[in-house]
C-alpha cells in the first residue's frame, strides 16, 4: 500500500536510541570526575533550557493560573482584595450579546486578513524568488511595512478610511461611487482593519516563504524545464507542496495573532472601543475594556480565560486539519498513529479479501481509508 | 524538522531576556529622601498643566530644601491606567494629577487619599470643591482648572446665512434654553443647508452636564438612567435637532478635526480648553470666534485636580506642594502657560486672567468670557461609580442614530439594555 511507504521508519525510533539505559554489566568503580561528566552530558541541556522555562513559568505560567483565580472573584484592583463568586463571571461574559458579536467580528477579521494575506504572500515570495535586478532591495522592501509601529499604521489608515474626508472615500466619490460607510457598516470596518493587518503582516509571511522556496533545490527546477513543464506548472508541482511543513508554521502564528488582533482596531476611531454598534469589537478589545476601562478584572480575566479555551481550541482544530490537508515531511509520518493503523488493517482485510477469493490481481480499493488516498498525492503520481 | 536548533534559539533569547531582566531589575532604585534633609518630590501630570520648570523652580527658590521633578504621561487615559494600578500601593508620585472623568472612580478610594487641610477649601468654587467631597466630607482633591462653556462659532458662516457676527450680538441671539439654540440652528440650516452643530454626541454631553442627577441616584448610587424622564427628553431633544443640524461627525474623529477647519459645521460647545484645539487644528481659519453664552445657563465640561497618596514618603511636602500649586497666583500663570482655566475664587478677579486675550479667535477677551461662564456654572452634576459607563453608552446610542445603524428608538433600547447589565 501507499500509505505506510512514505514514512521514514528510522526517525521514530532515532531519538531513543542515544538516551536508553545502557546494557545491565557488572557493577565498577567510575571515578568521580567521570560520574560528574555523565551528569554533565545528562543534565547540561536541561540547565541551558532552564532559563526560558524558568521564565515562563515566572511570566507566562503564573499570570495563567493567576488569572484562573481572579476570574472566580469579584476583583478590586486597587485594594488587592476579592470575594469568591464561583462562575459568576463566566455566566456574564457568555450571557452578554456583546461577547458573541466580539467573536464573530474575532472570526470575520480574522478571516479576512489571514486568507488573502497568505496567498498573496505565497504569489509575491513566488515573483522575489525569480531572478530579478536588485533583489535584496526589493526583499528587503516588502518588510518595511512590518517594521512600522502598528500603531502608526493604524493611524495612518484611520486617516485614508475616514467616512466624510478620508482618502478613499474621496476617491470613489471621484469616481462616481457612492461613499462606504467605514465606521458605520461592519463589514466594511471589518474589511478596513483587515487591510491593516495585511499591510503589516504580509511581507512578513513572504520573507518567511521566500526562504523556504529558497531551500527547495534548484534540479526539480531544472528537470521539470526539460521535461517541459510551464513556470505555472512548476509553481504548482514543485514549489506548492515543498512549502508545506513552512505553511503549517504560517497558519498557526498567524491563526494564533489573527485571534488576538487588538491595535488596529483599537486604533480605528477616536474611542477604540469598538465602534457605537460594536461593529469592529473584538475579543481583546471587549477584555481590555472591561479590564481597563471598567477596572473589573475578575470579569476581564474570565474573558481571558474563554480567550485562552477559544484558542486552545481553534489551534487543536488547526493541527488536525493542516496535519491531514498538508503533509509535514520531517514529523512522524503523514498520518496520525491511528489512521496508520486503520490503514494497515484495511490493508490486511483486503490481502485476506483478496487471497479467500482466489486472486490478488482484482483487489477493490481499500475504501476504509480515502483521506490517506488524498493526501498523498505524490505517491500517485 | 529543525525543532532542536529552533528551540535552541529560543532558550538563547529566553536567557539572554532573563540575564536582562534580573539586571534592569537591580539596577538602584532612586532614594526620594536622604539625610541632610532634603526632599525630592514627584507630581505626576498629563496632557499640560502649564507647570513649567520656571515654575516649579519658583517653588524650589522658595523651599531650598526641596527639588520638584515634574513627569508628564501623554494623555489622560494612560495617567489613569497608572494610577489605578499603583494607588494604594507602592509607585505613584507624591503629587498625582486626576481628571473629573475618572474622578468618581477615584473617590471610591478616597481613603487611600491624603484630606486636603481645613481652611483652603474656600478657595475654590463650591461646587468644585463638593466634587471631590466623599460621603464622610474628606475633601481629597486641591482643584486646578476647570471647563466652563461658551459657545464657539464660525463668524464667516454666520455672515453667509445672514446671522449677526459680532460677539456680542451672538451672544444676544442664543441666550435663553436649548430650544432657543436649536431654533437658531433651524434657521440656519433651512438658509444655507448646512450643519449647525458637529455633533449630538459633543452637544448632548453639554446637555447632561446641566443635569444635577442624571444617571445615578446621590444617595444610594443606584442606577436611575433608564428612568429619568429627564434624560430621555435631553436624548429625544438633541436627536431630533441632529436629524437636520448636526454635521455628524462625531468628536476627536479624523473627519471632526477636518470640519474644524473647512466649514463643516457652524457652532460648537465650546469649553476653555477647546480655543487650544481648534486653534490648532485650523490654523488658517480666521472665522472662529467665541461668544458669551451658553444654552439654559452655564455648564463645565472637564477639569482636574490634584491628589496627594496617603502612603507617599512625604505626604506633607506634597501636600504644601499641591497647595502652592493650586494657589491662584500659580493657577493664573498656569493658564497663561497653557490655559488651564483656574477653579479659584480670587483668580476672576485678576487681570492677568480678566484681561487676557485671544489672538486667534478675532482678539476676544477669552479671560472675561470664560469668567462669566464659570460664574453661571450653578449645577454640580453628580456623578458615582458607574456614571462614566452609562455616558460612554449613551454616547454610542446617539452615535448609533447619528451614522445611520439604527433609528431613534431602537438604540434607546438597547441602550436601556446595555445599562441593565452594568453593576
Amino acid at each position: 500500500m501507499t500509505t505506510t511507504a512514505t514514512a521514514p521508519p528510522s526517525s521514530a525510533e532515532r531519538p531513543d536510541a542515544p538516551t536508553g539505559p545502557p546494557p545491565r554489566r557488572a557493577p565498577k568503580r567510575i571515578a568521580f570526575g567521570h560520574r560528574l561528566s555523565r551528569w554533565d552530558l545528562k543534565l547540561s541541556p536541561y540547565l541551558y533550557i532552564s532559563p526560558f522555562f524558568i521564565l515562563f513559568l515566572v511570566v507566562g505560567l503564573f499570570p495563567i493560573a493567576y488569572t484562573a483565580v481572579i476570574s472566580f472573584m469579584d476583583w478590586d484592583l486597587v485594594r488587592n482584595s476579592g470575594t469568591f463568586i464561583g462562575f459568576d463571571q463566566y455566566v456574564y461574559v457568555l450571557t452578554q450579546p456583546k461577547f458573541w458579536i466580539a467573536l464573530r467580528n474575532t472570526f470575520s477579521i480574522f478571516l479576512l486578513s489571514s486568507i488573502p494575506q497568505l496567498i498573496l504572500a505565497i504569489f509575491i515570495a513566488a515573483m522575489l524568488d525569480q531572478n530579478i535586478r536588485a533583489r535584496t532591495f526589493w526583499r528587503m522592501g516588502v518588510l518595511l511595512p512590518y517594521v512600522m509601529a502598528p500603531v502608526a499604521v493604524a493611524l495612518i489608515f484611520s486617516n485614508m478610511f475616514g467616512d466624510k474626508y478620508g482618502l478613499v472615500n474621496t476617491t470613489l466619490a471621484d469616481l462616481g461611487i457612492p461613499p462606504i460607510m467605514w465606521h458605520s457598516d461592519a463589514f466594511a470596518s471589518h474589511i478596513a482593519i483587515a487591510t491593516m493587518v495585511n499591510f503589516r503582516w504580509t511581507g512578513y509571511n513572504t520573507l518567511i516563504l521566500l526562504a523556504a522556496m529558497q531551500a527547495i533545490p534548484r534540479d526539480y527546477y531544472e528537470a521539470a524545464a526539460i521535461d517541459g513543464a510551464s513556470k505555472f506548472r512548476q509553481f504548482t508541482a514543485i514549489t506548492v507542496p515543498s512549502l508545506r511543513p513552512t505553511l503549517i508554521f504560517v497558519i498557526i502564528t498567524s491563526t494564533i495573532g489573527g485571534l488576538q488582533i487588538f491595535d488596529e482596531p483599537r486604533m480605528y476611531d477616536q474611542y477604540g472601543t469598538g465602534g457605537a454598534d460594536s461593529q469592529w469589537l473584538t475579543i481583546t478589545l471587549y477584555l481590555y475594556d472591561i479590564g481597563w476601562g471598567q477596572w473589573n478584572f475578575g470579569r476581564a480575566a474570565a474573558l481571558a480565560w474563554i480567550l485562552f479555551l477559544i484558542i486552545l481550541a481553534i489551534g487543536i482544530v488547526n493541527l488536525l486539519v493542516t496535519r491531514r490537508v498538508v503533509r509535514d515531511e520531517g514529523s512522524r509520518g503523514s498520518l496520525g498513529r491511528r489512521e496508520h493503523r486503520a490503514a494497515a488493517r484495511a490493508a490486511r482485510r483486503d490481502l485476506r479479501r483478496a487471497a479467500s477469493s482466489g486472486t490478488l490481481a482484482d483487489a477493490p480499493e481499500p475504501e476504509p481509508a480515502p483521506e490517506s488516498a488524498t493526501d498523498t498525492p505524490e505517491a500517485q503520481r | 524538522m529543525k525543532l532542536s536548533r529552533r528551540t535552541r534559539a529560543i532558550a538563547a533569547v529566553a536567557g539572554a531576556a532573563s540575564i536582562a531582566i534580573i539586571a534592569a531589575g537591580c539596577s538602584p532604585a532612586s532614594d526620594s529622601g536622604s539625610e541632610d534633609g532634603t526632599v525630592e518630590l514627584t507630581v505626576a501630570t498629563f496632557n499640560d498643566f502649564g507647570y513649567t520648570d520656571e515654575l516649579l523652580q519658583e517653588y524650589m527658590d522658595e523651599n531650598p530644601n526641596v527639588t520638584v521633578v515634574q513627569n508628564k504621561a501623554a494623555t489622560s487615559n494612560d495617567a489613569r491606567a497608572n494610577y489605578f494600578q499603583k494607588l494604594g500601593k507602592k509607585g505613584l508620585a507624591d503629587v498625582e494629577a486626576i481628571e473629573v472623568d475618572w474622578l468618581p472612580e477615584v473617590m471610591q478610594y478616597s481613603d487611600l487619599l491624603a484630606e486636603v487641610p481645613s481652611g483652603t477649601a474656600d478657595r475654590w468654587l463650591d461646587w468644585k470643591v463638593d466634587a471631590a467631597t466623599d460621603a464622610d466630607g474628606r475633601l481629597i482633591g486641591y482643584g486646578t482648572d476647570i471647563g466652563p462653556e461658551g459657545v464657539c462659532y464660525r463668524s464667516d458662516l454666520f455672515a453667509a446665512a445672514g446671522l449677526p457676527t459680532d460677539r456680542e450680538s451672538v451672544a444676544a441671539l442664543l441666550e435663553g434654553d436649548w430650544a432657543t439654540y436649536f431654533e437658531v440652528g433651524a434657521q440656519y440650516t433651512a438658509t444655507t443647508g448646512k450643519a449647525w452643530f458637529d455633533s449630538a454626541g459633543g452637544t448632548y454631553q453639554g446637555m447632561i452636564n446641566q443635569v444635577e442627577a442624571a444617571y445615578e441616584d446621590p444617595d444610594s448610587g443606584e442606577i436611575i438612567a433608564t428612568d429619568n424622564a429627564e434624560v430621555e427628553d435631553l436624548y429625544n431633544q438633541v436627536l431630533d435637532a441632529s436629524a437636520a443640524q448636526s454635521a455628524h461627525l462625531g468628536q476627536w474623529s479624523d473627519d471632526w478635526f477636518a470640519g474644524l477647519s473647512n466649514g463643516a459645521y457652524a457652532t460648537m460647545l465650546c469649553p476653555g480648553w477647546m480655543l487650544g484645539v481648534i486653534s490648532g487644528n485650523a490654523e488658517g481659519v480666521t472665522g472662529w470666534d467665541v461668544a458669551n453664552v451658553f444654552p439654559n445657563g452655564g455648564g463645565n465640561w472637564g477639569g482636574s485636580y490634584l491628589t496627594v497618596p496617603a502612603n507617599g514618603a512625604h505626604v506633607e511636602e506634597a501636600q504644601k506642594l499641591a497647595d502652592w500649586l493650586t494657589a491662584p497666583e500659580q493657577q493664573i500663570k498656569a493658564f497663561v502657560n497653557a490655559g488651564t482655566f483656574p477653579s479659584q475664587n480670587d483668580a476672576y478677579t485678576d487681570e492677568a486672567l480678566t484681561g487676557f486675550v485671544n489672538e486667534y479667535f478675532n482678539d476676544a477677551p477669552v479671560g472675561q468670557i470664560f469668567t462669566d461662564r464659570a460664574k453661571a456654572v450653578s449645577v454640580a452634576p453628580f456623578k458615582g461609580e458607574f456614571y462614566f459607563q452609562v455616558n460612554d453608552a449613551m454616547q454610542k446610542a446617539l452615535t448609533r442614530v447619528e451614522d445611520g445603524t439604527q433609528d431613534k428608538q431602537a438604540s434607546w433600547d438597547q441602550w436601556v439594555s446595555e445599562v441593565e447589565a452594568i453593576g
